[in-house]
């Protein structure tokens, strides 16, 4: 920590936290990201369906529908600036021939009140523009400003921007509690000790409700974790074009089919109430109702070409502002402590949403009677990690002559070379675990799955870190790979 | 960058199977050989298997594998092949370009008259066995942690258990135990030991580790780091049998769940897979569908012993130098000129898992060695006959102890096996295990 005060003080460095310390760093202040991981995006940031929705399925009203819609048009535009992998692939939403085919007219309703373009597909449409789709399908609702992003990208992208533009990002650092004298914010502390600050913009994530409840606020604001599990296909098992949706039910948007923007199938997720805000784990059952469902739509889906599995908590909350709509997301001024600010129950459309709860964010800001100035030399771009992988034989010779340590591939099946790892590890948010380079450059999510990288990798990280091997974690404390040395002395 | 087109020969891969194809390649026709590996050392994965038991049928003895590898290795390197190491192949096509890079020479790119695939495979991870659970720091391949140990130096866990009763698990049960950690046990999903049975006797009975049987991993605790699995039994379908659970407190999961031939440079250049092997299809002279590509060893199919991968090296090695050699006078599509020869399909039937080649030319084999290598399916623990049969009739077979998923079969053709496939007229054969 650089200094024991700061003008605003975000916690949680998951998407929404990057992305308001990314709209905060256009103004002079001083701002810290506090984050209790070793990285940002340790959340549901990442483990998510990385779906920029278009909007077409929050009730109309809603912060969620507002913020959806908004945030679909913004991502566009900062993913250029930022050079964040993404593509406008369209979504559609498909009835097969249980379903009631009057919803889908529902659907499209409800998406041209959020003013969202939408069209509704016949079998045959449906099917050409998606051949794999199951023979079932009776018809489809296409959604074409849908699309999808590389959700570590999204992260790391606005995160690094933020700190190039002089945003402090503290991690390994939990809040434990809040300083407020006469219903003024005054301070937080923390695990590193006290910081005084006057305005705590709260993105906690799955914590959020926590953070409230250490302010004295909203006691009977409740997140609960809501599990979704999720498979990872070989690229080169099928080819998927665009977003499937089932028909949504009261659950949700049901178990998708999906591709990321390195060109992997995705299904899930499923939708499961959980006791622990941090299990991430996969379980036997969720991985065959993921399966069952992806099936119902793409009946090529198998599960012999799985290359990854990975469960995500959404930060489900009990805020429902209007009693008879669905619960929403809390996005407001504290009416209890001055200087606090909620952004949460954030989940799904909570990452197409990040970018436009950032720019409200800054307007409640305002609205605490902070002097928001803008920086004349912000800078709005951000140079991303060159990937190795992606580049013709031409622009690969001219690299590696450029700098020989991208000769070197750590990481065989994502084609992953030195020169990409050691810009990560000296990047503006330096990745200093093994997680965190798998992140940002995409290492170990192949077919492998790190059994080849992870002793060169391991290896880099201490070499660069000035760390010994046994001290070289996957993902921050605690998680170390190796314990000692063979030959060591056991006691 | 440079594009090189001088190469008879380019081995892709320096373990085992590379450097006898590379060795024999040379013999052969004193060509231009190149061997490109990706590791900084021959050898493949032999450096890191320092326990004994490699070489009994080359070399009559048992050695350690860095010393197996050596042995090549001196060979090689006292001939005139030329090596490139920590050298990645990122790119081969059908016309036999291929892309390789490192971090001194930069992007090389070369065109040989005939390529031989000796990639080896990888390790099935967890995904591939959808084991579900957390994504915490402790769950490694066997592999893996035995580069971890005997190259790297360093030990991985203290409290370990693994799942799958593969060579490679079974062989680092023994290690760790050794270097002083506690391995409490393997846990197999199948009714029987999918690794050989010397391994079970020398590693696991002789240190007092428990095998248990038709038993996995249901659940995995720990967010940052392993603490623990949860057990479960399975029955005769493989399905969880719930009631079953047991939870055992370990910081390390070691997954020796089986290996892929490692075939995404295959496929990039238009060679036929075999799904039975995962590996290209190949005939007796190891050569792929496509025109001067050869393959052997684990690139094609998963072998039991380095010393019958050497073999199959050796006959890749051969062939593709005489590709090499003859490809500059003829000119026909299919390569080596075949003179209207008959082929004949071999395919894996009753108890058979696999078979290599999967595809016989009666015009080469006379006089040559050929070998024909099977996988059995399932477990038979009394004398089998394997009969290779063309419709109904039995063309010929022979006899063996037993049948086990775990120990390939080899068969040498013999001189009468020839004949009969020349007296018939059949152009596929099927091989069962009865």
């Amino acid at each position: 920590m650089k200094h024991d005060s700061y003008d605003v003080v975000v916690i949680g460095a998951g998407i929404v936290g990057s992305m308001v310390a990314r709209e905060l760093s256009k103004y002079r202040l001083s701002v810290a990201v506090l984050d209790k991981e070793s990285d940002v995006g340790m959340g549901q940031s990442t483990s998510n369906s990385a779906i920029i929705h278009s909007g077409h399925d929050p009730q109309p009203g809603t912060d969620k529908a507002r913020f959806n819609v908004r945030g679909n048009q913004l991502w566009f535009e900062i993913a250029r600036d930022l050079e964040i992998p993404i593509e406008r692939t369209g979504a559609m939403i498909v009835a097969v021939e249980d379903d009631d085919p009057a919803g889908l007219e529902e659907l499209a309703e409800r998406g041209r009140t959020n003013g969202v373009p939408v069209e509704i597909l016949s079998r045959e449409a449906a099917l050409e523009k998606e051949p794999m789709l199951t023979p079932e399908t009776v018809g489809a609702l296409w959604t074409p400003t849908a699309g999808i992003v590389d959700p570590f990208q999204g992260v790391v992208g606005a995160a690094e921007n933020a700190a190039e533009n002089g945003v402090e990002f503290i991690l390994n650092t939990e809040v434990t509690g809040a300083i407020i004298e006469a219903g003024h914010l005054v301070a937080l502390e923390t695990s590193v000790g006290r910081i005084a600050t006057r305005v705590c913009i709260n993105a906690a994530g799955v914590h959020s409700d926590e953070i409230m409840h250490m302010f004295g606020v909203r006691p009977e604001f409740e997140i609960t974790a809501r599990r979704g599990e999720y498979f990872v296909f070989d690229q080169a098992a099928m080819r998927i074009g665009t977003v499937l949706f089932p028909m949504p039910s009261e659950k949700g948007k049901g178990i998708l089919v999906t591709h990321t923007t390195h060109g992997n199938t995705m299904v899930g997720p499923n939708s499961d109430y959980i006791s622990d805000k941090e299990d991430h784990s996969t379980t036997e059952k969720g991985m065959h109702e993921i399966l069952d469902g992806a099936q119902r739509l793409v009946p090529a889906v198998s599960a012999r070409s799985v290359i990854a599995t990975f469960a995500g908590l959404r930060a489900t909350g009990n805020y429902k502002p209007v009693p008879d709509h669905g619960r929403d997301f809390l996005i407001e001024r504290s009416a209890e402590v001055e200087g606090l600010i909620n952004l949460a129950g954030v989940e799904s459309p909570g990452y197409v949403a990040a970018p436009a709860i950032a720019e409200r964010a800054v307007e409640l800001l305002r609205e605490t009677g902070l002097d928001l100035e803008k920086k004349k030399d912000w800078k709005p771009t951000r140079t991303a990690i060159p990937r190795f992988h992606h580049l013709s034989h031409e622009e690969r010779d001219v690299l590696i002559r450029e700098d020989p340590a991208y000769g070197r591939i750590v990481c065989r099946c994502e084609e992953v070379t030195e020169g990409e790892i050691l810009r990560a590890i000296r990047s503006p948010i330096p990745a200093t675990t093994y997680d965190a380079i798998k992140r940002r450059t995409w290492l170990g999510t192949g077919r492998c799955q790190g059994s080849f990288d992870y002793p060169r990798t391991m290896e880099i990280l201490a070499r660069e870190l000035g760390l010994s091997m046994t001290e070289i974690t996957k993902k921050g404390p605690g998680s170390v790979f190796l314990y000692r040395r063979t030959k060591e002395e056991v006691l | 960058m440079a594009f090189n087109t001088d190469y008879d020969v380019i081995v892709i891969g320096g373990g085992p199977a590379g450097l006898a194809a590379a060795i024999e390649a040379y013999r052969a026709t004193q060509g231009r050989v190149l061997v490109i590996e990706r590791n900084d050392s021959l050898g493949g994965i032999l450096p890191q298997c320092i326990h004994n038991g490699f070489g009994a049928i080359n070399f009559g003895s048992d050695l350690p594998g860095p010393e197996y590898a050596y042995r090549y290795e001196t060979e090689l390197r006292a001939l005139p092949i030329d090596i490139l190491l920590d050298t990645m192949v990122v790119d081969l096509s059908a016309d036999r370009e291929i892309y390789a890079m490192n971090s001194t020479d930069g992007y090389l790119r070369f065109r040989p008259k005939a390529v031989v695939l000796a990639m080896g495979c990888r390790e099935r991870t967890r995904a591939q066995i959808r084991l579900p659970g957390t994504r915490a720091a402790g769950i490694y391949t066997a592999g893996t942690v035995q580069r971890l140990v005997n190259i790297e130096g360093y030990m991985p866990g203290n409290e370990i258990v693994i799942l799958g009763s593969g060579d490679i698990g079974m062989i680092m049960a023994r290690r760790l135990t050794i270097e002083g950690a506690r391995v409490s046990r393997v846990l197999e999903l199948l009714p029987f030991l999918t690794g050989l049975r010397r391994n079970y006797v020398q590693c696991l009975e002789d240190y007092g580790i428990p095998l248990e049987l038709i038993t996995t991993v249901n659940r995995i605790f720990g967010e940052k780091r392993v603490e623990g699995i949860e057990t479960i039994r399975v029955n005769e379908n493989l399905e969880h049998i719930p009631g079953t659970e047991r939870q055992i407190a370990c910081d390390t999961l070691v997954l020796s769940v089986g290996l892929i031939s490692e075939n995404e440079l295959s496929r990039n250049a238009g060679v036929e897979i075999d799904p039975h092997t995962n590996g290209p299809f190949v005939d007796e002279s190891m050569a792929t569908n496509v025109p001067g590509i050869f393959a052997a060893g684990n690139v094609t199919a998963i072998y039991d012993l380095v010393d019958y991968v050497r073999k199959a090296g050796a006959i890749a090695g051969r062939s593709a130098a005489e590709y090499a050699r003859t490809t500059g006078a003829t000119t026909t599509a299919s390569g080596t000129d075949r003179g209207g020869s008959r082929s004949i399909r071999i395919t894996a039937g009753e108890n058979v898992g696999s078979v290599i080649p999967q595809r016989l030319d009666l015009s080469s084999i006379d006089g040559r060695e050929t070998y024909i290598s099977l996988r059995p399916r399932t477990l038979i623990e009394q004398m089998v006959k394997v009969e290779f049969d063309a419709g109904d009739e039995s063309v010929f077979s022979f006899r063996e102890q037993y049948a086990r998923p775990a120990e390939m079969i080899i068969h040498k053709l013999r001189a009468k096996d020839i004949q009969k496939l020349h007296a018939g007229d059949a152009d596929e054969l099927v091989v069962n295990i009865v």
